[in-house]
């Protein structure tokens, strides 16, 4: 697999997309890749649409951002949320989604619908797109904020890394209580 | 590491003893990360003014030092930043300001640059986060050996980007021993007079030598485009434009003239591609240098990306799926937010509320909807007196704002509201931590930035000390008394404060049960006005989601038919 991947992590704040793009990134760090990864700290923390930008390319990165149409993988902790940054997926590109719902004030005062199909328009335009409820796996396997490992466990099926590889970064960045944890997460997200 | 992390991690090497900063996003990261740093004093000073006084007195004191803040920062730190020009350093010195193209966390998009050309110091501009790490150690040098007070400017992209950063040894410096030297330090006319001429013979010295200072390089391509660039823009030249030739700039002041025009003879179309105010691009017109294109391709306002830069040149970008009915996603208070029940009542009794800068900005989204202003830090304070002043009314209006903007630039206003007879209404949100920032401790927090024990300043003892007798605590939580002080304060016809006391939800967890609702609901949705995260509506009716309610027992207490059960905990 080539080592050059654009990588979009995208949830809502709180939901730990923060920590996954970090494992992502010093996995990809340790294996000699150039990587950067891109974040917004501050307002949308609380509870608003956030996004991590993650490049990995052997040949170097420049730009940290990922733009529209050039993301190989979008890995979405929420189903809206899949569908807002639907558009920087590019042509060909693998979609693992979280199927959790967390709706939006705006839609909860009335002032904004929930667009209708969600799941039908991913499925129309990403070419791979893999659905599930993360959340409940990881509930599973004893914490709900394990929900990230769940869905790196997925998502790392798109991605030139080994199990090994991915048990390492989870010991060397996670607490070591929630290790067995995160480990179970990953291999039953990888499963799914 | 992140690029905060990096020019931490620089400062550390070139031997930075002191740090004094306020937390800003996008800067914050940078000194939290030196307060981990155990042979350096860092702290959170309560503005950016006495950050940046801190570190020229610790300069003065013979260590390297620096301050750190946001780009509205250094409108508050501006008035030691310009004499601080005129008067340079002994200990190295230098001056983090992280700008927010794109308004991800402010108030508005200023370019710092422009500080930096108009108090006549140097600005550097790193491109990532291994450039942080290295042109913040080479600013140290830069300083010391021009006699000048250095400008690291980094913007959201910079700051909050991860890169590789190769990491080096600290460099222990000596203290410089002090010598009186009223020529260099008492910024008196007679003398300021002469400091300044020093400070614009050592820009010129540093533009002279511009090209072996190691900030500015030319990158030879294709010579039918060149681009002159600086900072994050140089990512995305790189992305967009890999054929052109780039003069890539990482001191933008003074400008290195000789080599813009050497790069300008060697290619066939010059352009300059920067994000923000058109900085460079100005003063390459004004040396008479024919630019093919510049802020006419590209947008003032705003983030730029690769795409925008191929688009602006004829290159073809992605196709990709359109969506445009996605709701947005605002920020909301966090469940069980103390801030939310000083809200509630506010919005009850229409009072019109001078805002302010903090978490509690975000009270002015709907369904709260309860802030009328929101200027810049303090500003709250001294609004609603204008307000009150203009109108005579001290009844209607109040002032809100939280613990750490109130030591900020809160307190001056208060001052000023009591010595020229104000009536009004104060209210100061204690949390007992700067919130927004991702908790930074300030001086309400009995702790300092390095997790040691501290004072904890008494907002009401300081309040009373100033001489204002109405000063009433409260628990924010607890709608009926906040609602009985806020409506005897606002009646009464002379000044008042009111603290709302309670942590924040963020820091000291509430172990209290989540909140329930019975099966009596009656369905008005008063418990949906309060804009908790932690309430929806499922098959129709309220629902709290019990993963996220901490059970603060506030929709509880809205609750008009008395059937949602709680358990809050006593404030602490």
């Amino acid at each position: 697999m080539k080592a050059k991947k654009n990588i979009l992590i995208v949830g809502v704040g709180g939901q730990g997309t923060l920590l996954a793009s970090v494992l992502l990134g010093n996995l990809a760090l340790s294996r000699g890749f150039d990587v950067k990864l891109s974040e917004v700290h501050g307002m949308s923390q609380r509870g608003g649409s956030v996004v991590t930008h993650v490049k990995i390319d052997e040949d170097g990165v420049s730009s940290p951002l990922i733009e529209k149409g050039d993301a190989d993988v979008i890995i979405a902790f929420e189903k809206l949320e899949a569908y807002r940054w639907l558009p920087y997926l590019r042509e060909g590109g693998t979609m693992y989604v979280n199927t959790q719902s967390i709706v939006p004030m705006p839609v909860i005062l009335g002032q904004a619908a929930y667009p209708e199909d969600i799941e039908g328009v991913l499925e129309k335009n990403a070419a791979s797109l893999k659905s599930f409820d993360a959340h409940k796996i990881a509930e599973e396997c004893g914490s709900v904020k394990a929900v990230n490992v769940v869905l790196l466990g997925a998502a790392s099926n798109s991605m030139p890394f080994t199990d090994e590889e991915w048990y390492k970064v989870i010991e060397e960045n996670v607490k070591p209580k929630f290790v067995e944890l995160n480990k179970k997460a990953f291999k039953l997200g990888k499963e799914v | 590491m992140l690029g905060n992390e990096a020019f931490a991690r620089g400062a550390y090497e070139a031997g930075v003893k002191v740090v004094s900063s306020y937390p800003g996003t996008p800067s914050t990261e940078v000194t939290e990360t030196m307060a981990k740093y155990k042979d350096v004093h860092t702290e959170w000073a309560p503005n950016e003014k006495c950050g940046v006084e801190v570190a020229i007195g610790a300069s003065v004191g013979g260590v390297r030092s620096l301050s750190t803040m946001k780009h509205v920062g250094l409108n508050v730190a501006a008035d030691p930043f310009f004499t601080a020009a005129y008067t340079g350093v002994t200990g190295g010195a230098v001056i983090l300001v992280a700008d927010d193209n794109g308004c991800h966390s402010s108030q508005n998009e200023q370019d710092s640059r422009y500080y930096g050309k108009s108090a006549g110091v140097p600005v550097l501009e790193p491109a990532d986060a291994s450039e942080c790490k290295d042109f913040m150690k080479k600013a140290y040098d830069l300083s010391e050996k021009y006699d000048t007070v250095v400008l690291m400017r980094s913007n959201t992209r910079i700051s909050h980007s991860r890169g590789i950063v190769t990491i080096g040894e600290r460099e222990e410096k000596e203290i410089i021993p002090y010598e009186k030297d009223v020529q260099k330090r008492v910024a008196m006319p007679a003398m300021a007079r002469k400091l300044h001429v020093a400070q614009e013979e050592r820009l010129k010295q540093i533009e002279a030598d511009a090209d072996k200072l190691g900030f500015n390089r030319e990158e030879m391509n294709s010579t039918e485009i060149g681009i002159i660039t600086s900072g994050i823009c140089y990512q995305y030249v790189k992305e967009a434009l890999p054929e052109a030739s780039v003069l890539k700039m990482g001191m933008t002041n003074p400008l290195p003239k000789k080599m813009i025009e050497d790069f300008a003879a060697k290619v066939e179309k010059l352009y300059v591609i920067e994000e923000g105010d058109p900085f460079f691009e100005e003063q390459i017109r004004a040396l008479g240098i024919n630019l093919a294109g510049g802020k006419d391709m590209f947008t003032i306002q705003g983030e730029y990306s690769a795409n925008m830069i191929k688009a602006a040149f004829g290159r073809p970008v992605p196709e990709h799926t359109a969506i445009e009915d996605a709701p947005g996603r605002p920020p909301l208070l966090c469940a069980g937010c103390p801030h939310r029940g000083l809200f509630h009542v506010l919005n009850k009794l229409n009072k019109t509320v001078m805002g302010d800068i903090g978490c509690y900005t975000l009270s002015a989204l709907p369904p709260m909807a309860a802030i009328d202003s929101c200027l810049c830090m303090g500003a709250s304070i001294t609004m609603a007196h204008g307000f009150e002043m203009a109108t005579g009314n001290c009844k209607d209006v109040v002032a809100v704002l939280g613990d750490s903007t109130f030591f900020h630039s809160g307190m001056t206003g208060l001052v000023n509201m009591f010595y020229n007879g104000s009536k009004g209404t104060v209210i100061i949100l204690d949390n007992r931590i700067t919130g927004m920032t991702g908790h930074q401790q300030n001086p309400a927090s009995g702790k300092n930035a390095m997790g040691e024990e501290a004072p904890a300043i008494d907002i009401k003892a300081l309040c009373q000390a100033i001489g204002i007798k109405n000063v009433v605590e409260v628990d924010p939580l607890d709608i009926e008394a906040v609602e009985k002080a806020v409506k005897e304060e606002t009646a009464r016809e002379e000044l008042s404060v009111i603290i709302t006391k309670r942590p924040c939800v963020m820091i000291v967890k509430q172990t209290g049960s989540p909140c329930e609702i019975g099966p009596d609901c009656k369905n008005c949705k008063q418990c949906m006005k309060i804009g908790c995260p932690a309430i929806e509506i499922r098959d129709g009716k309220p629902f709290i989601i019990k993963d996220s309610c901490i059970g603060c027992g506030l929709c509880s207490q809205v609750c008009k038919f008395d059937v949602i059960k709680t358990c809050r905990k006593e404030a602490n």
